[in-house]
């Protein structure tokens, strides 16, 4: 019996073996070289193609109609061009309009179109595609996801086919930099419908394919007008939502460039690599711990003061981000012209929110705290909770997903507080939105400061105001604020030229080099 | 078994309008709105209420649900909302991929386990027993998704035999294997735990009888004791068990696409449902629960061809 146990076992293990062996023997090596044969073209092929990895997979390729973030990332200023475009630095620069001028009364902008440009189906570019694109925008039925920055425009008429006509209804210092978005892209009327497939625009690159869920792919556009300075012949973008997946695939080398990397905890990794370049660049993301003004305690400013008192910023920003962030004391980007450092305005000091919460009548309070399903999000909101906690107040915390989030928080206001990262450039306003705005925020001093800083045209006051604005917001602590969401991006070394700061949502790759 | 047919049949159809019906109800009861996730936080509202009008979101709830079935009952799944492309031509470019990962793990889990399982119910407690007990604890207690972040630092990271992800599609069948070789093998060590687990101690069970006492007494090989007469006999709690596992396996494609970034239908439940996107969340999920429902319809037939004494019951 037990002999007889033995060498089934025996036999069952030699067939497993004996097939191992017949595959060793017969094919490990040519699999191997086989393997490595079909490996090294995808690798070392001309380096003028780069892959790049990308977070989240947009479900339209139109930025017209959608907003998620990464159509801007691929598209925008890639293969759509708008009026005018942005530098690194923020600074707005010509693009299909080669110039403009702007009447006496900041009213009227005229702009000059490039000529000789051509749509990627052959199509040419014309005054009457400004036109229609603007029309398009700002109909009564259109979807256009930032329709809001197309409501300062009286009219747009086209005086020749090289020339066209802005007239605004009042002055908008941000009318150009407006312009620049993905949401102002110059699409043409016979391909608008389609754009959500198959992009046709007017850039440096063309849309190749799109395989849903895994790749999209673009190609130098040889016509463009600046195409002898394009380095890059072939772009693949490829999706890859999970931290770890991420990781690997860089690591592996499958993939050249991970601008926006999701983890911070995995960068020293790649600092210690010498395969690779970390960067770590700025968002216009600030990110803050939002409470509904509207609602009591929160319309307390005492309450408001004492829950900035109680966070400890940098334990947040080495807890949630591994150090990875800038600290900030008010709503403005650190990198920004006319930023203040306001950090210190309430000093980290538990026994004084502790007090303070006690005086508001508030101590020992339940408040919850939504978290968004961002990592940023949900690990600082950990580390708000036992701050809290330790100043006596008991937050409950409930992480809800995007869809939730968005309806239940944003539009509906149904929060007490949450943590999110607004990442629109000059997005002070924000707090001027009255109190239909989730902050519930209403306050005429600010709304009346921000509607003289959006048609203060003279750059040194606009400054001064904008000072004046953040050292407003954080005396009236509207909300906890915490750090300016980072860009960790991660490069192999032969990768040149990418923006290493996102002062928009779009990265051109015009500039991108690989050798 | 006409009777049998026709009573699977209609349990078939209530179970898919139950599933159509929870599903839409879910969908409209959660919270979020596919024209707020689509437009995202700078839409105004005008622009929000021209994409619902769009999308038809503004219509009455029953009104929705009954031109969706009146349309699926005819093909058409309808139109995606965020994708804005027929939800048949999103799940028809999928589907191969999900289907020859689902299937070739669902194949190699079979391998591994019964050849496991056997083996170690053939070597009852002796070492190759004990390694394979141990063995099988530790895939029963290890997630798929840890797993496969060590199977591709190990083959993708360190050696670089293998991709550590995505899927070229099938236009270079060598390279489209290449890459579902690290997500089947991840799919099938977990699933073929506790198959192995179960063909030994079905095994085991069968040994202990009187006819495999006969059976070595009349001096049979040991070879053929164990396939005539053991493995059949075992079969029917381990079909059982791949009938329930293979639904996992389909499940289970869901997490191995997202940690492998594969093109399948398990992400793109995954992005629809954060999407609210309903049209395609709809269609997914009555997909899957065609496919679960039809693997159990399967294992039911596949009693009566091993055990036929099971059809006299019937």
């Amino acid at each position: 019996m037990i002999e007889l146990h033995f060498s089934l076992f025996n036999y069952f293990w030699g067939v497993l073996f004996m097939n191992f062996n017949i595959i060793r023997s017969l094919s490990f090596a040519t699999l191997f070289t086989a393997i490595g044969v079909l490996l090294t073209p995808s690798i070392s092929v001309a380096k003028s193609n780069i892959v790049i990895g990308l977070q989240q997979e947009p479900t339209s390729l139109d930025p017209t109609s959608d907003a998620t973030a990464s159509i801007d990332g691929m598209l925008s200023h890639n293969v759509y061009e708008s009026l005018t475009t942005v530098s690194e630095a923020g600074e707005v620069l010509p693009a299909l309009a080669e110039s403009w001028t702007i009447s006496e009364d900041k009213l009227t902008y005229v702009f000059n179109l490039a000529s000789g440009v051509k749509y990627h189906d052959g199509s040419a570019f014309d005054s009457a595609d400004v036109i229609f694109a603007f029309n398009r925008a700002m109909a009564e039925d259109s979807v256009n996801p930032t329709k809001k920055i197309f409501k300062v425009i009286e009219s747009v008429s086209a005086p020749n086919a090289n020339t066209i006509e802005i007239k605004l209804k009042k002055q908008n210092a941000f009318f150009l930099f407006n312009m620049a978005k993905g949401d102002a892209s110059i699409v043409a009327e016979e391909t608008a419908a389609s754009n959500n497939t198959n992009p046709v625009g007017t850039g440096p690159f063309k849309f190749s394919s799109w395989k849903r869920g895994d790749r999209l792919v673009l190609v130098k556009n040889q016509d463009h007008r600046e195409a002898s300075s394009v380095a890059l012949e072939r772009v693949e973008f490829r999706f890859i939502s999970d931290a770890a997946a991420a990781s690997a695939a860089m690591l592996s080398e499958e993939i050249d460039a991970f601008p926006g990397f999701p983890a911070p905890e995995m960068l020293p990794q790649f600092q210690a690599d010498p395969r690779f370049r970390v960067n770590i660049g700025s968002t216009e993301g600030e990110v803050i711990l939002a409470m509904n003004n509207a609602k009591a305690p929160f319309n307390d400013i005492r309450v408001r003061r004492a829950i900035s008192h109680a966070i400890d910023r940098n334990e947040i920003i080495d807890g949630a981000m591994y150090g990875k962030a800038v600290p900030i004391g008010s709503f403005y980007p650190p990198h920004g012209a006319a930023y203040v450092d306001l950090t210190q305005a309430y000093p980290h000091d538990t026994d004084k929110a502790k007090k303070m919460f006690e005086d508001a009548g508030v101590a020992g309070m339940e408040m919850t705290l939504r978290l968004p399903p961002f990592p940023y999000a949900m690990r600082s909101g950990e580390i708000i909770q036992a701050q809290l906690a330790e100043a006596g107040i008991n937050a409950k915390v409930e992480q809800v997903e995007w869809g939730f989030w968005i309806s239940e928080v944003y539009k509906k206001k149904a929060y007490d507080m949450t943590i999110i990262a607004h990442t629109s450039p000059n997005d002070m306003g924000n707090f001027a939105r009255g109190p239909k705005y989730f902050y519930g925020y209403d306050d005429p001093k600010f709304s009346d400061l921000w509607s003289r800083i959006k048609t203060e045209a003279d750059p040194e006051k606009r400054k001064m105001m904008l000072e004046e604005g953040q050292r407003y917001l954080t005396d009236q602590a509207v909300h906890g604020f915490l750090f300016q969401l980072p860009l960790l991006g991660i490069f192999k070394n032969e990768v040149k030229g990418y923006w290493s700061s996102a002062p928009v949502l779009f990265h051109p790759l015009k500039g991108v080099s690989v050798n | 078994m006409t009777y049998f047919l026709f009573r699977r049949t209609v349990g078939f159809i209530f179970t898919l309008f139950t599933v159509s019906v929870v599903v839409f109800t879910v969908m409209n009861i959660l919270p979020g709105d596919p024209a707020l996730t689509i437009l995202g936080l700078e839409a105004s509202d005008d622009a929000i209420e021209a994409l619902r009008n769009k999308l038809g979101l503004n219509e009455p709830v029953l009104q929705r649900y009954f031109s969706w079935i009146l349309n699926a009952l005819q093909g058409d799944f309808g139109q995606s909302h965020s994708f804005g492309v027929s939800v048949s031509g999103l799940i028809s470019e999928r589907l191969s991929m999900t289907v020859a990962l689902a299937v070739s793990g669902m194949v190699l889990t079979i391998i591994i386990a019964l050849t496991l399982g056997i083996g170690a119910a053939a070597n009852h407690r002796k070492f190759g027993d004990w390694g394979v007990m141990f063995f099988s604890q530790l895939g029963i207690a290890i997630p798929a998704f840890w797993l496969s972040i060590l199977l591709v630092i190990l083959f993708a990271v360190k050696l670089r035999w293998l991709p550590p992800g995505g899927f070229p599609g099938w236009d270079d069948p060598i390279l489209a294997i290449k890459s579902l070789i690290l997500p089947t093998v991840a799919l099938a060590l977990v699933q073929s735990a506790v198959l192995a687990r179960v063909t030994r101690s079905s095994a085991l069970e069968v040994m202990r009888l009187d006819y495999i006492r006969t059976a070595k007494a009349s001096g049979f090989s040991r070879k053929r004791i164990l396939w005539r007469h053991v493995l059949p006999n075992a079969l029917v709690p381990i079909v059982t068990i791949v009938g329930m596992q293979f639904a996992a396996v389909v499940t289970g494609t869901i997490v191995i696409e997202n940690v492998f970034y594969l093109p399948g239908l398990g992400r793109l439940i995954f992005q629809s449902i954060a999407n609210r996107d309903l049209p395609t969340v709809q269609a997914l999920v009555m997909m899957f629960a065609v496919i679960v429902v039809t693997a159990n319809f399967i294992v039911d037939l596949l009693y009566v061809i091993i055990d036929p004494r099971l059809k006299e019951r019937n």
